[in-house]
This record gives C-alpha cells, sequence and structure tokens, in this order.
C-alpha cells in the first residue's frame, strides 16, 4: 500500500442553526494522499479546519461528504480499525492528571490492546526522557513534560500513521526543540506522520511536502518546490560597483530571467541556476566587474503561506 | 471486557486519589447508618413503647392495620424502619451519582476525552466502564452498611419482632435488589447528564435529581398513603427494571461522540 491517507472531496458542514445559512463549513472538498513513510505539513490559520480534518481522519467525527482511507481502511466504514491503526497527538495533551506517566501510558496500552505493555510503556517512558519522574503524578509534570507523555502514549501501539495537531503549540523553546527531534527521530524509522502547525519553520525543516489549507486546500507540494512555483529562482551577485551595460550583458544569456539590480547589486531570475550562474560569473569577470559574492535569494514558507492565506481570504471576501 | 476493566480501573484510580470524594461517599453512609440506629434506640424508651396503644400513636391507619400481634413499640419501630430502609435505598443512589456526574464532563474539561474516543474503544465498552465504576461502589458501600445497622440493631436489643422484620423479605429485596437497580438508573441518568452539559457542577446538580421520585415516595409513605411492604417492593422492582433496561437502551444510542467532543463549549 503506498497511500497511507487518502481523501476523496472530504466536507464537513457543521450545522449552527436550523437555517442552511447559518452552517459552517469546515472543509470543504478536500482532496489528498499522503505516501507511506512521508512526513505531511497541514498548514493554516486558527479556525481553518485543521484540527476538523485530523478528527475526521482519526475516525472521532464524520464527514458529511466525500469518503477517505487510512492506513488502507475506509472511513465511515471501518473506523475502529483506523482507530487501532493511528496515534494521535491532541492539541492539548489532556493527561489524567491525578495518575502518575506510566498509569496514563499503561491505561492507553490497554486500550490499544498493546501486546507486552510493561515492555512499551517502558521503552517509551525512557526514550523521552520521562523515567525518572514516572511513578510522579502528571499534575506536577511541566507543560514539555505532558507533551512528551502525550507524544508517547500516541505511539503506544505503534501506529502505522501518526496525527501530530499543533505538536509543538505553547511550548518553550527547549521543549519544542526535543518534540521536533523525536518527529525527526520517527521520520528516520519511516512512520507517516500527519502534522498540522502553526510554526511554518517547523514544517520546512520537517515535512516533504505541505498544504496550505483554509477551509479549502490552497496548494500542495514540497516547500522547494511551492518556492519555485511561486517566485522562481532568483540568484543575487555582489559586485564591488555596478555598471549599468552589465545588466544588459546578463540579460543576454540565455536561461536567464528577469534582471534587477539593487544598489551594487544584480538580482537574476534563472530557471536553472547550477547551469546558468557559471555563465554570469564568467561574462561579468571578463566585463571587468569584480564579483564580492553570490548567493540565492530563499523566500520563507512564511511568505508564501502568508501570500496564500491573504489571498483566499481576499477571494472569499 | 480488557477495555471494560481498564476503564473501571481507571476511573476508580482517579476517584480513589481524591481524599473529597471518599471523605463525601463514606460520610453519608456513615450518617444514613447511624441515624436510625440512634432513632430506633431513643424511641425504646418513648411513649409509644410505655404502652399507648398503636391506634392512638398518630401511625397511618393503612400501616397500623398490619401491626396485628404486635406491642405499640414494635409497631412504631417497624414504621421507622419503612422510612429508613428508603434513606438506605438513597445510598446506592448517591454514591454512584457523584462519580458518573463527573465521569464525561470531568473527561471534557481536562481534555482526555479525545485521546480516549481516538482509542479503539466502543460507545458500550465505554459506557459499561463508567457505569460499573460508578455502581460497584456504591453498591458495596450500601451493602455494608446495611452489614452494620444489622449489627448496630442487635447490639442496641431491639426485639425479635423488629429484628425479624430488617431480615424480613421487605428490607432484604429493598435494599440488596431494588437498591442496585436504582443505582443503575441514577447512573445511566447521571452519565447522560454528564455527557451533555460542559460544567461539573452543573452535572452533579442534575443528576441529584434523580433522587426527587424517592423523596416523593419516602413523603407519601411518611403521610400513610402508601405502605412499604414486599408487595410494594416488588412492583417498584419491576418498574424499575423496565426504565433501567429502556435507559440503557436509549444511552447507547443518544451517546453520540462526535456531539459530545464538538458541541460542549
Amino acid at each position: 500500500m503506498r497511500n497511507m491517507i487518502k481523501t476523496q472531496s472530504l466536507t464537513k458542514i457543521f450545522k449552527i442553526g436550523k437555517k442552511e445559512e447559518t452552517d459552517l463549513v469546515a472543509v470543504d472538498d478536500l482532496s489528498l494522499e499522503v505516501e507511506r513513510g512521508e512526513v505531511f505539513g497541514f498548514l493554516g490559520p486558527n479556525g481553518a479546519g485543521k484540527t476538523t480534518t485530523v478528527r475526521m481522519l482519526t475516525g472521532l467525527i464524520r464527514p458529511t461528504s466525500g469518503s477517505a482511507q487510512v492506513a488502507g481502511f475506509e472511513l465511515g466504514k471501518q473506523d475502529t480499525e483506523i482507530r487501532r491503526n493511528v496515534g494521535i497527538l491532541t492539541e492539548s495533551p489532556g493527561m489524567y492528571e491525578r495518575l502518575s506517566a506510566e498509569k496514563n501510558l499503561t491505561i492507553f496500552a490497554n486500550l490499544y490492546d498493546v501486546p507486552d505493555i510493561d515492555k512499551s510503556v517502558n521503552k517509551y517512558l525512557s526514550m523521552l526522557g520521562l523515567w525518572e519522574r514516572r511513578h510522579d503524578a502528571v499534575g506536577s509534570f511541566s507543560k514539555g513534560m505532558r507533551q512528551k507523555l502525550a507524544v508517547a502514549r500516541a505511539l503506544i501501539h505503534e501506529p502505522q500513521i501518526l496525527f501530530l495537531d499543533e505538536p509543538t503549540s505553547g511550548l518553550d523553546p527547549e521543549a519544542a526543540k526535543t518534540v521536533r527531534d523525536f518527529v525527526e527521530e520517527l521520520k528516520t524509522e519511516g512512520r507517516t506522520i500527519f502534522m498540522t502547525t502553526h510554526n511554518l519553520d517547523e514544517a520546512e525543516r520537517l515535512c516533504d511536502r505541505v498544504g496550505i489549507f483554509q477551509q479549502k486546500l490552497l496548494t500542495l507540494d514540497s516547500p522547494a518546490n511551492l518556492r519555485d512555483k511561486m517566485y522562481g529562482r532568483r540568484v543575487v551577485f555582489h559586485l564591488r560597483e555596478l555598471q549599468p551595460a552589465w545588466v544588459e550583458l546578463v540579460a543576454n544569456i540565455p536561461g536567464t530571467g528577469e534582471v534587477e539590480t539593487v544598489d551594487n547589486k544584480l538580482v537574476v531570475s534563472l530557471n536553472d541556476p547550477e547551469e546558468t550562474n557559471p555563465e554570469i560569473v564568467n561574462a561579468l569577470v571578463e566585463s571587468g566587474a569584480k564579483i564580492q559574492f553570490v548567493g540565492e535569494i530563499r523566500h520563507s514558507l512564511e511568505q508564501i503561506y502568508l501570500e496564500m492565506v491573504k489571498s483566499s481570504e481576499s477571494g472569499q471576501k | 471486557m480488557k477495555h471494560i476493566r481498564t476503564i473501571i480501573n481507571k476511573e476508580w484510580s482517579e476517584v480513589f486519589k481524591n481524599r473529597w470524594v471518599i471523605t463525601t461517599m463514606t460520610m453519608l453512609p456513615m450518617l444514613f447508618t447511624a441515624l436510625p440506629l440512634v432513632m430506633l434506640y431513643m424511641t425504646g424508651g418513648s411513649e409509644v413503647s410505655a404502652g399507648i396503644g398503636a391506634e392512638s400513636s398518630g401511625l397511618p391507619s393503612g400501616f397500623t392495620a398490619g401491626c396485628v400481634g404486635l406491642s405499640a413499640s414494635d409497631c412504631m419501630q417497624i414504621y421507622l424502619l419503612n422510612q429508613f430502609m428508603l434513606m438506605f435505598m438513597m445510598m446506592p443512589l448517591m454514591i454512584p451519582t457523584t462519580i458518573a456526574a463527573y465521569s464525561i464532563v470531568g473527561e471534557k474539561t481536562t481534555r482526555s476525552l479525545e485521546p480516549l474516543l481516538a482509542t479503539p474503544i466502543t460507545t458500550i465498552e465505554l459506557l459499561a466502564g463508567k457505569g460499573l465504576a460508578a455502581v460497584i461502589p456504591g453498591i458495596l458501600i450500601s451493602y455494608a452498611a446495611f452489614g452494620v445497622f444489622i449489627i448496630g440493631s442487635l447490639l442496641i436489643g431491639l426485639s425479635p419482632a423488629v429484628i425479624g422484620y430488617i431480615l424480613g423479605p421487605t428490607w432484604i429485596v429493598g435494599v440488596l435488589v431494588l437498591g442496585p437497580i436504582l443505582s443503575v438508573i441514577a447512573t445511566i441518568f447521571a452519565i447522560y447528564v454528564s455527557s451533555k452539559v460542559s460544567d461539573p457542577r452543573v452535572a452533579e446538580q442534575l443528576s441529584g435529581m434523580v433522587i426527587l421520585p424517592l423523596m416523593l415516595v419516602l413523603f407519601a409513605a411518611l403521610a400513610g398513603k402508601i405502605v412499604i411492604n414486599i408487595w410494594f417492593m416488588l412492583i417498584a422492582i419491576v418498574v424499575c427494571l423496565l426504565v433501567a433496561f429502556g435507559m440503557l437502551h436509549l444511552g447507547t444510542v443518544i451517546f453520540d461522540r462526535e456531539n459530545i467532543l464538538t458541541k460542549w463549549k
């Protein structure tokens, strides 16, 4: 099975009042595929429908229309099997605060029918650095420790797919890093991870592909491809001084797009920088230009995200 | 069964870590056991027992008709026992209500409900686990309180006729059979309320209303409008069993995971 998650026109409408006009469309016509071993980032502003999507895909709430297969099981028909094969880290850890870390994990290991409960519980308590505090009530834990425990709970039954809903939300930088490092480790283990996040830097670092979502899927690709699609690739040549003739010189080199000047810099749009850069450098040097350094302008995922969300919002108005 | 056992174990682990819940659960049965014993002990020296006839004691005529062959004192004490029996039937209602009323709304407020519902547990397993975790302590405590009451009754020197009444079919069926059925009804009602509200205090207040029908029976008995005897108990058992099964069926049908997760704020 290649696709671990596959949705076709998945839609969720919440009935708010008696009239149809008051209905809230939380997820509209979502179609996507997530492959085995992929880390998929689901990005969107608050209220975009990310948590609703996760809840639908984990069999917690029913879609209004559309269909989906999760871990090879049909949503709406095999929800118990889906729940058995996925792990979920909810937005809030939601632990049993009066009970110990060990007891919390043991309860969930039992509910997931884990074969060797003690072994699994001990493994994750150790792996997430909670072994020393295993007998302590979770109520005495820091936010970061609770989140780690929630990650352990989501993994206790070794699920094929892991849903992480805002995994580092509200954590201090150190705790957030621990969780991120752990997700990276899971990625190397080949687990399929579906992650919603606001942290675009995190998404860029961890995700193979991202989907920008606001009720609808606005775009879907790898962060690098999204950048290329939206802005193309641009290289900046820092020169000691800039002569106007060099702009035309560079613009005439095959494979070169638009050429802009900013102070003593030439900003060149290129289809294939690896191929064209040496030719531009040669031409400039031969013309007497003194190149101080060359670099590629990298648009952050944040810029792409903000632009997509903004245009979606203005489109809705 | 494993999932049900896990939920029961989880509920008890949480409940019994809370000292206040334990205090509430033990104080009430102690009070409900001690109060009748004190009252029965005191009536041993009252005017009624000093020889005033049952007819002139102010007891309802429907009740005194059954006092043939008993001394006025015994008749009075049996009359009192009938009212106390309702207190013993309240016990298995009140304790489960405290636990069950918190069972779902508590998980909502601590945000632990979503991870729990995301496990492969079925709705029936979840409700059975939550329900049994509430019902079992209530029944055990009320049985224990009844045992203490019997021992206490022997110690304060009640007459053989009165002891015989306590160990007779009305009390035995009332406390050992009707009490647990009432407990199941109260628990289902409390879990239903708990799944519908967003505040644990509201859940407890509303769930407590389940005691009202029993209070009505108590007042009706005090007023002499009904006589609590074995026939009353048997009819009550049939009615309550029907209600319990109806509520069990309805409970599993109307317990909607999605609504509980999304419509409680």
